[in-house]
Formats: structure tokens, C-alpha cells, sequence
């Protein structure tokens, strides 16, 4: 069971001039293996809605509720709210020097895990996941993300979200970028985890392209920090056809 | 001209073998304006140097002759480099000390073992003068490493002869005890078409101080000039480092990564490079990180590129202090890796890159676990602290 449940959530990031208000009441669920689309205009917000779930120290809660089966996330730390079973793949991955892939997807399958994960099946799992994301072996020796370029930092993301094998996924434009080889190596990936029992996926996305091979079950239009209209599948198809304009005008 | 030759002076202030060209310094001079005389127990100025209290140890790989030598011998090896003191420590030990260790690689002999001398200090209340001499000869190749422990008062000079075409690495290990002082010179001499590879480390100690100077004794020479650093609370850590293009076609290439922690830490990194007239073709990068990991500490850092000619391949430098990375914090924590862990694995990022270009596996793994020691006492600490 995997139920994410976001309540009235208002957030506002610390600027020059003050806090500025960026979401301004977000509700929104997930329920179990569900997978909800989130589309919308560039500064929209959406990787704020993103960012604040997982608990990046940049976003302040204002007001409303997250929730995770039940459990309070925003009273969780960072590394708590992974724990708990949020993955958050990210619009640009960051860079760790010096800190190779293996090491780093080692101590992070065992934080998760709470116990190392057995040697000889590890090295075969990670082998696996990074070639299912067309990424070579070798990229375990390599720091993370350094010198990866765009479309390889994204398929390291989804090569991730398999080892970890959280309970909700959110990715954050993990489509821009790739090319039509990459987008489909990624929404396969995409595509197992959503095949297990249980799981929920928020795609965030500018692009109808991705939905061509991933399907959601809803679609939202995120405008000006708040969800303008939700409908089915369908919804996507109509954006694609008349873009944001309406949305944008009624601002 | 003459403004050139001004500034070439504020770089590499000129020298002097007579101590009467050497007062003592008050803190004024721009090369020792970071230093806190003060603590330095009068190395810098009339300490009276007594008979050595620390132990000195080494191996002698086949082929290889290490040795103290004394007379006309150890006074034949003052200067051998090319130096000139430029400090009156510098001149007071080549003037005052008996002896020399000297370190001799024959010309076109191949170490493959590591000559591995360690300093043990025994008693910080006594000062101490030492002249090492490490002369590798031509087409040689062999690492050697100086290893400081315990505790000292050691003014000191070490002095590297780079044959023509050799392959050399000196690693000087400063993992003191709390209670020394070091002040240390080290000048090479980079032969013709030569490579150095130079690695200075400081861990320990009250105020370490190291010049690592390289001068090129003909064209086509190569000096890497590594380093690492950790400073805990009150200590005094600072390397200078100066590059002199004298030759064409040489390159020299200087990475110092460094860590402060703790209230008083202080560090100092000084990187300067000339390039004189006739250094035509010249390579030439610096680049010094600091991480500062607590509140109340200082990390000076400052790229001196003097250029006096201006056919030059290549001349760059960078220069960086930042606290830990947040966004590397929160992508680490994104995948469920607790804070402490999660700052452990950045600072061994931070170090990582630069220890394996030390290129001596045998160290490789001592200095990982010096780090892991130096973070256990801060960094994890504090977080547990915020954590509780
Ligand atoms: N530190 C800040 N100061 C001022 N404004 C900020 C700051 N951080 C974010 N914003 C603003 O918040 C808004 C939302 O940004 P966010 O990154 O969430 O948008 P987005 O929908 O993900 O956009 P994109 O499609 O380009 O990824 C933007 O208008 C952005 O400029
Ligand atoms: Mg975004």
C-alpha cells in the first residue's frame, strides 16, 4: 500500500525582498499504484512541489499537510523522508565529486534497507540496472554525475529508482533532455517500477512526448503554484493541441 | 624593468647564505605576514638549536644510499639544490647544522620500493636543526617519503636534486603531535625533461609551516605540486608553494586541498608562479579548495601569477572556500543517507581525487583513515550534537 497525500500546501522560498510565495494550496493524491502527471508553463512551480516533498532546505512550509500512508512527512528530515519510501529523481542531478557511483548507491541502498545489501547479488543488481538504462559498467567507478552529461545524469536517476525501489516516485522532468532512444529506455524503467504492486509515480513534465509511453491515470495543469484543472489521460492530448494559453489568461 | 624586478623580489625575496642579510622577522614582511611568530618558539629568530632529540629511520632499498654525513661532505650538500635562503631559518640551519641526511639514487636506477624515512620528535621543548638532501640522479626513478611524528621544535631544510630525465616523487608527511613546531623549506631543482611530483601533508602539529619551492635546472622539466591539509581547533597550518619558470618549456602544475575545523583553525596557502623572460612554452595551474566544516575558522588563499614574458602555452589558477556543498547534502540525504554520512562521504570526495594522485597505494589507504580520524572529531560530533 503506497498513499501520498498532499493537503492545501502552501510554500515560500526566502528571497532578497523577502519570502515569496510559490505554492499557493496544492492538493493533491496518489493512491495506491497510481500515476499522476503534472504539467505546466515553466516557473509554474512544479519543481517546488518537488523539491518541498522531499524536504529540501530551501523550501519553507507555510501551510498544509504531506503525508505518506498516514505518516507526517514534513515533520520527517531529509534522509527520513527517503526512508520512508519518497524517491525524488531530479530536473538536474547534482555532482558529488570524488564519491564514485557504487560507493554512493551502496550506502544508499543500506541507509534505505537498514542493513548492507548481499555483496554478490549487488554487484549483479547494480550491473543490471545500469545497463537496462544503457549506461556501461564502468560508470560505478565514476564520481556521481561529474561529467555525465544531461541524458546520462537522468538515466542514473532512473537506474536509482530501481535499486532503491521506493514506495512513491516523483520525477522532476526527468524526459528533458533525451533523445527518442533515451526517453524510451528511461519510460521502460519507469514503466517496471510501476509494475510492481503498489507503486505511485508523480511525473512531472512539460511535454506530452513522455506520456506516450508512460500512461497516467490522471493529469494535472499546474499553474501559478496551483493545479488549474485535472482530468483524465485525455487532458494531456488536449494541452498538446491548445497549450497553456487558457490557463494563462484566466491568471 | 624595474617594476618587474620589484615584484619578482615580493615573490621570492632574493637570498643570502650570510645570516647578517637575514634580521629577524616581525610579522610585517609580506612572507611572513599570516605566520604567528609568536608561537614558533623562536625557530624564525635565535632559538639556539641543540643536538637532535628526535629519532630518525629509514629503509635502504637495494642500489640506494641513505646516510648522515657530516664534514666536508654534509657542507659540500648546503645549497646543493641551488638554494639560496631567502629565510633566516633557512640560512640559520644551513649555517648551524653538522650534519645532513643525505638520500642518493644513482643515476638510471629504479626504486621500485618506496625510501621511506620517519622523524620521530621527542621533546617540543628542544629546538632542532635538519638538513635532508634527497638527489636523485639522471633517468633515476624513486619515491621518497618524509614521515613527521611526535613531538618538535624542527626548523629545517630539505634540499632535491631532480637528475635530467628522472621520475621523482617526494611525499612530506606532517602527522605531529599538538604540541610541535615546524618551519620547513624545500627546494628542488627540476633536471632537464624531468618529472617531480611533490606532496606535502599536514595533519598535526601547533603551526607547520612548509615552502615548497621548484626552480628548473633546464628545459622541458615537469613539477606536480600536491597537497592536503586538516586543520583542527588553534592549529596553524600554512604551505607556500612557488613555481620559477627559469626554463622553457616547463610546467608545473599545483593542487592544495585543504579542511578547517574547529574554533582558531587556521590555514594558509601561498601559490606563486613566475614566469621569467626566457621561459617561452610554459604550462603553468594552481588551484587551492578549502572546505571549512565549523564556524571560527580561516582559510587564506592566495594565487600569485607573475608573467614577465608573454609566450606562454598555458597559465591559470583557481581558488575556492565554501562550507559544505547543500545541494551535495541533499542529494546524498534524497537517497536516504543520513546527514553525518552523508557530509563523511563529501569530505572523502573532497580528499579522494587528490590522494590517488599521490601514487604511493602504500599511503593511500593511512591517509583515507587520517582523514576518517580528523572527521570523527568534529564533524560527526557536531551533527550528533544537532541530531540529539
Ligand atoms: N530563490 C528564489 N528567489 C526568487 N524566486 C524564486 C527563487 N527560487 C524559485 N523562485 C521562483 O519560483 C518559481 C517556481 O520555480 P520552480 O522551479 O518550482 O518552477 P518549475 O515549474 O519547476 O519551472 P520549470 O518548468 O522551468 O522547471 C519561479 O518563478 C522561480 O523563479
Ligand atoms: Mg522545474
Amino acid at each position: 500500500m503506497s498513499t501520498l497525500q498532499i493537503t492545501d500546501l502552501h510554500v515560500s522560498v526566502d528571497t532578497e525582498d523577502g519570502p515569496k510565495q510559490i505554492l499557493k494550496g496544492v492538493t493533491l493524491t496518489i493512491d495506491d499504484g497510481e500515476t499522476h502527471a503534472i504539467m505546466g508553463p515553466n516557473g509554474s512551480g512544479k519543481s517546488t512541489l518537488a523539491y518541498s516533498i522531499a524536504g529540501h532546505p530551501k523550501y519553507t512550509v507555510t501551510g498544509g499537510s504531506v503525508t505518506l500512508d498516514g505518516e507526517d512527512v514534513l515533520a520527517m528530515s531529509v534522509d527520513e523522508r527517503a526512508r520512508a519510501g519518497l524517491f525524488l529523481a531530479m530536473q538536474y542531478p547534482v555532482e558529488v565529486p570524488g564519491v564514485s557511483v557504487s560507493n554512493f548507491l551502496r550506502t544508499a541502498k543500506t541507509a534505505i534497507d537498514g542493513e548492507a545489501p548481499k555483496l554478490r547479488h549487488w554487484v549483479k543488481d547494480v550491473n543490471k540496472a545500469l545497463q537496462d538504462l544503457n549506461l556501461d559498467p564502468s560508470f560505478g567507478t565514476r564520481s556521481v554525475n561529474e561529467g555525465f552529461s544531461g541524458g546520462e545524469k537522468k538515466r542514473h536517476e532512473i537506474a536509482q529508482l530501481e535499486l532503491l525501489d521506493p514506495k512513491v516516485a516523483i520525477l522532476d522532468e526527468t524526459d528533458s533532455g533525451l533523445d527518442i532512444d533515451a526517453l524510451k529506455v528511461v519510460s521502460a524503467g519507469v514503466n517496471r517500477f510501476r509494475a510492481k504492486e503498489g507503486k505511485g509515480v508523480l511525473l512531472i513534465t512539460h511535454y506530452t512526448r513522455i506520456l506516450r509511453y508512460i500512461t497516467p491515470d490522471r493529469v494535472h495543469v499546474f499553474v501559478d503554484g496551483k493545479i488549474a484543472d485535472q482530468g483524465g489521460p485525455e487532458l494531456a492530448d488536449a494541452l498538446e493541441a491548445e497549450g497553456y494559453d487558457k490557463y494563462l489568461t484566466k491568471v | 624593468m624595474l617594476e618587474t624586478k620589484k615584484i619578482e623580489s615580493h615573490l621570492n625575496p632574493a637570498g643570502s647564505f650570510d645570516l647578517a642579510d637575514h634580521p629577524v622577522p616581525t610579522g610585517r614582511e609580506e612572507i611572513w605576514r599570516f605566520t604567528p611568530l609568536k608561537r614558533l618558539r623562536g625557530l624564525h629568530a635565535e632559538a639556539e638549536f641543540g643536538a637532535p632529540t628526535s629519532t630518525t629511520d629509514w629503509n635502504t632499498p637495494s642500489g640506494v644510499r641513505v646516510e648522515v654525513v657530516e664534514g666536508d661532505e654534509a657542507r659540500a650538500l648546503r645549497g646543493v639544490s641551488g638554494l639560496v635562503p631567502n629565510t633566516r631559518f633557512a640560512a640559520r640551519v644551513l649555517a648551524e647544522v653538522p650534519s645532513t641526511l643525505l638520500v642518493d639514487v644513482p643515476a638510471e636506477a629504479e626504486v621500485a620500493e618506496p625510501i621511506h624515512v620517519t622523524v620521530q620528535g621527542q621533546d617540543a621543548g628542544a629546538a632542532e636543526a635538519a638538513h635532508v638532501v634527497l638527489r636523485f640522479g639522471a633517468h633515476s626513478r624513486a619515491v621518497v617519503v618524509l614521515d613527521h611524528t611526535g613531538h618538535a621544535s624542527l626548523a629545517q631544510v630539505v634540499e632535491v636534486v631532480v637528475g635530467d630525465g628522472s621520475q621523482v616523487s617526494v611525499v612530506s608527511l606532517q602527522d605531529w603531535s599538538d604540541d610541535a613546531v615546524h618551519l620547513t623549506h624545500h627546494e628542488a631543482s627540476v633536471g632537464r625533461d624531468a618529472t617531480y611530483k611533490h606532496v606535502g601533508i599536514s595533519f598535526g602539529g601547533d603551526v607547520v609551516r612548509m615552502d615548497s619551492n621548484v626552480h628548473y635546472a633546464g628545459p622541458g622539466g615537469s613539477a606536480e605540486l600536491l597537497g592536503l591539509y586538516f586543520a583542527d581547533e588553534g592549529q596553524h597550518i600554512e604551505h607556500r608553494l612557488f613555481a620559477d619558470h627559469n626554463e622553457p618549456r616547463t610546467k608545473s602544475n599545483v593542487v592544495y586541498k585543504g579542511a578547517l575545523q574547529g574554533q582558531g583553525a587556521h590555514t594558509v596557502w601561498v601559490g606563486n608562479v613566475l614566469i621569467r623572460q626566457v621561459a617561452e612554452g610554459i604550462e603553468t595551474y594552481e588551484e587551492n579548495r578549502n572546505l571549512v566544516l565549523t564556524d571560527g575558522c580561516q582559510a587564506d588563499s592566495v594565487p600569485n601569477l607573475e608573467i614577465e614574458t608573454g609566450e606562454i602555452e598555458g597559465a591559470g589558477h583557481a581558488s575556492a572556500t565554501g562550507r559544505f556543498d547543500d545541494e551535495q547534502l541533499f542529494y546524498l540525504r534524497a537517497r536516504g543517507i543520513a546527514e553525518a554520512e552523508a557530509r563523511r562521504l563529501v569530505v572523502h570526495g573532497f580528499f579522494n581525487d587528490l590522494i590517488r594522485k599521490i601514487g604511493v597505494p602504500s599511503l593511500e589507504e593511512k591517509l583515507m583513515a587520517t582523514v576518517e580520524d580528523e572527521l570523527s572529531k568534529n564533524v560527526l560530533k557536531d551533527v550528533t550534537e544537532v541530531g540529539a
